[in-house]
């Protein structure tokens, strides 16, 4: 899992609520054999029309979006099933934080798993995030982790809440496997002895 | 002295890595089965992050989901794209890794539970996982094995290790001796009609008593594969000399002086006198008879001598559960299960697909024709069990039978392959699943002993396997 520390980049405006996992990664693309390339289907149905043609309107397919990192969404995000495929989606698309005033409570640990920074703060700053992420390519908002602030582009900044587990690991690029690997001298050593008592094992 | 240790206790506490002060757990694992549904966005995570597999040498993979199980099925062009692109990914993924792989082409292919223990990769007191439930199987030789998700595999490919919590400890002892015709799948599915399918929920089971001691490990091995149907998260039971037996020889059995350090560490593996169990359920192996199921759980199982029940023989949300199932199966309550007729009969799957099983199948057989109109197949559990069972002469009975004849694979036990049934169509199945849908949509499952759907291919309905037995003598 890549490290989140402090991302500067370009919030897209997705006002809609409920925005839910079908939305994010509709069940088809799931018999895939990975995680990576989920990228060009997320939000498919609101991306492309039945020919596969991009819908000119949807904010990601504007060209001030395209490179966006952030989201900037309505209430309830990420509702609907447990799919990881919808984190992963995202990632591959390329955002990295999601701002919102609510989330699905399996998609946002989802999203912690996956390195991707989920962020609730209250009505009116979602709203002021999402008036200045709507001013295009331009308006680029920071987050900082450690700091736990968000910096609009015009210099407001709000303060957000994190786990301070999930936090840390976020901050050193920890997943259940990185976090394992911290204790890889204690598998070692296990490995070690395991061989002299159980060497057919 | 120590307290007294259930063998759930011993092989847990002789792979502890790390405890935390949560009661968080690193188990260490030693052996890693793998197929092709579970495991692509494992392996891929693996690249994503440059990790690598920590032990592949421990680390065993053969595709068996959704493989043909027809003739020339080494042609990609039999399998629909996506089986096809996972089993080239699996393909692709046990020669970057390096870990040992059983292709298609490969005689030693089968279910990875029945090719585990076959290969002698499954042993005693080992701890053994698979990105699928009925790793339960293993457990028939005293290792503890589980069933794990996606992100699991990656995790136990990335650090051989497992995060775990403890469950609790549950026996179940079946007594005495079982009555002809009754097979381990009869105890097994008895067990679960008996507790139900959260009987076992939080906790490992162990079964024994002199019923299970007499089982082969074939029988064990169908025993322990359905503890999930009964919601536990293992089966276990203790190794002895059947057990020992099974395993000396097999290619990756321990062999000359290990396999003696080996074989003297496998018999401190059983229960002390005196340990706790949580919870304890016993049957008298004499009142088990031959059964099968009539709805779409595995507990709603009952002796092939009983009637459909009604919706109000049950209490609270099963009786509206019983409805709903009912109505799927198209049965009516107070109906015989012996009228029960079927379309198709398939034998084979993790829990019945074995040369004891096909051998049992094949004596109720011999000489005898399925009934008309009827669809049977046999499919093996490997391709090893194929062979033998050709050598013995048991294929040329079933081919004479009117059976067909398959390659090694999951089949229609689950139908991701092509082998399904359509909507409304009534099978007699060996397998461990009678949920809606599970063997093709709208599909009726009956899941029964391989003798008992030997006994329902002839009659071309449910039939009670000892009429026949009777017969015979
Ligand atoms: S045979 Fe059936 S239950 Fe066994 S592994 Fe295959 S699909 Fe699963």
């Amino acid at each position: 899992m890549d490290k989140f520390n402090t991302l500067t980049g370009i919030a897209a405006p997705m006002p809609l609520v409920n925005i839910d996992t079908d939305m994010i990664i509709p069940k088809q693309f799931l018999k895939t054999i990975q995680r990576s390339g989920l990228g060009k289907n997320l939000f498919d149905e609101m991306r492309y029309d039945d020919n596969g043609n991009e819908i000119p309107d949807f904010v990601l397919n504007q060209p001030a979006y395209r490179d966006a990192e952030i989201l900037i969404a309505g209430d309830n995000f990420g509702c609907g099933s447990s799919r990881e495929h919808a984190p992963w989606a995202l990632l591959d698309f390329g955002i990295r934080a999601v701002i919102s005033t609510s989330f699905a409570d399996i998609f946002f640990s989802n999203c912690f798993k996956n390195g991707i920074l989920p962020i609730v703060l209250p009505e009116d700053q979602v709203r002021h995030l999402m008036d200045d992420a709507s001013k295009g390519a331009n308006a680029r908002i920071t987050v900082d982790l450690e700091a736990q602030v968000v910096t609009a582009s015009d210099g407001t900044q709000f303060p957000f809440e994190v786990d301070a587990f999930k936090k840390h690991c976020l901050l050193n690029g920890l997943d259940d496997i990185g976090l394992t690997l911290e204790k890889v001298r204690k598998i070692d050593t296990f490995e070690d002895t395991a061989k002299t008592l159980y060497p057919w094992a | 002295m120590t307290a007294p240790k259930t063998l759930y206790d011993k092989i847990w506490d002789a792979h502890l890595v790390d405890q935390a002060d949560d009661g968080t757990c690193l188990l260490y694992i030693d052996r890693h089965l793998v197929h092709e549904v579970t495991s692509p966005q494992a392996f891929e995570g693996l690249r994503m992050t440059g990790r690598t597999v920590r032990a592949p040498q421990k680390t065993i993979a053969v595709p068996d989901h959704n493989v043909p199980t027809t003739e020339g099925r080494e042609n990609p062009d039999q399998m629909p794209e996506e089986s096809r692109i996972q089993v080239a990914a699996l393909d692709k993924n046990a020669s970057d890794f390096g870990i040992h792989y059983y292709p298609v082409s490969d005689v030693r292919q089968g279910i990875v539970h029945i090719v585990g223990p076959e290969q002698g990769w499954t042993q005693p007191g080992m701890t053994i996982v698979c990105g699928d439930s009925h790793t339960a199987t293993h457990g028939a030789f005293g290792a503890l094995a589980h069933g794990i998700g996606t992100s699991e595999v990656e995790h136990v490919l990335a650090t051989q290790t497992l995060i775990q919590r403890k469950a609790k400890n549950m026996k179940v002892e079946i007594t005495g001796k079982l009555a002809p015709g009754v097979t381990a799948k009869d105890i097994t599915l008895s067990v679960i009609g008996a507790t139900g399918t959260a009987g076992g929920t939080g906790h490992v089971i162990e079964y024994c008593g002199e019923a299970i001691r007499d089982l082969s490990m074939e029988g064990r091995m169908t025993v322990c594969n359905m503890a999930i149907e009964g919601g536990a998260r293992a089966g276990l039971i203790a190794p002895d000399e059947k057990t020992f037996e099974y395993v000396k020889g097999r290619p990756h059995a321990p062999k000359g002086a290990t396999w003696e350090a080996a074989l003297a560490y496998w018999k401190t593996l059983y229960t002390d006198e005196g340990a706790h169990f949580d919870k304890v359920v016993t049957l008298r192996g004499e009142d088990i008879a031959p059964v099968v199921t009539w709805g779409t759980s595995p507990e709603d199982v009952l002796p092939i001598t009983a009637v459909v029940p009604a919706p109000g023989d049950f209490t609270g949300g099963k009786a509206e559960a019983v409805k709903r199932s009912l109505e799927y199966m198209g049965l009516t309550p107070g109906q015989k299960l012996s009228d029960i007729e079927i379309d198709t009969v398939f034998i084979g799957s993790c829990t019945n697909g074995r040369i004891e099983d096909l051998r049992a199948a094949a004596a109720i057989l011999k000489g005898k024709k399925i009934k008309d109109g009827l669809r049977a197949m046999v499919v093996p559990g490997s391709g090893l069990v194929r062979a033998q069972a050709e050598e013995e002469g048991l294929a040329q009975i079933f081919l004479d039978a009117g059976f067909e004849w398959r390659l090694a694979g999951c089949s229609m036990c689950l139908a991701m392959n092509p082998d399904q049934l359509s909507p409304g169509e009534r099978c007699a199945a060996t397998s461990n699943r009678n949920f809606e849908g599970r063997q093709g949509r709208g599909g009726r499952t009956h899941l029964l002993s391989p003798a008992m759907a030997a006994a329902a291919a002839i009659t071309g309905r449910l039939t009670d396997v000892r009429e026949m037995m009777a017969e015979t003598v």
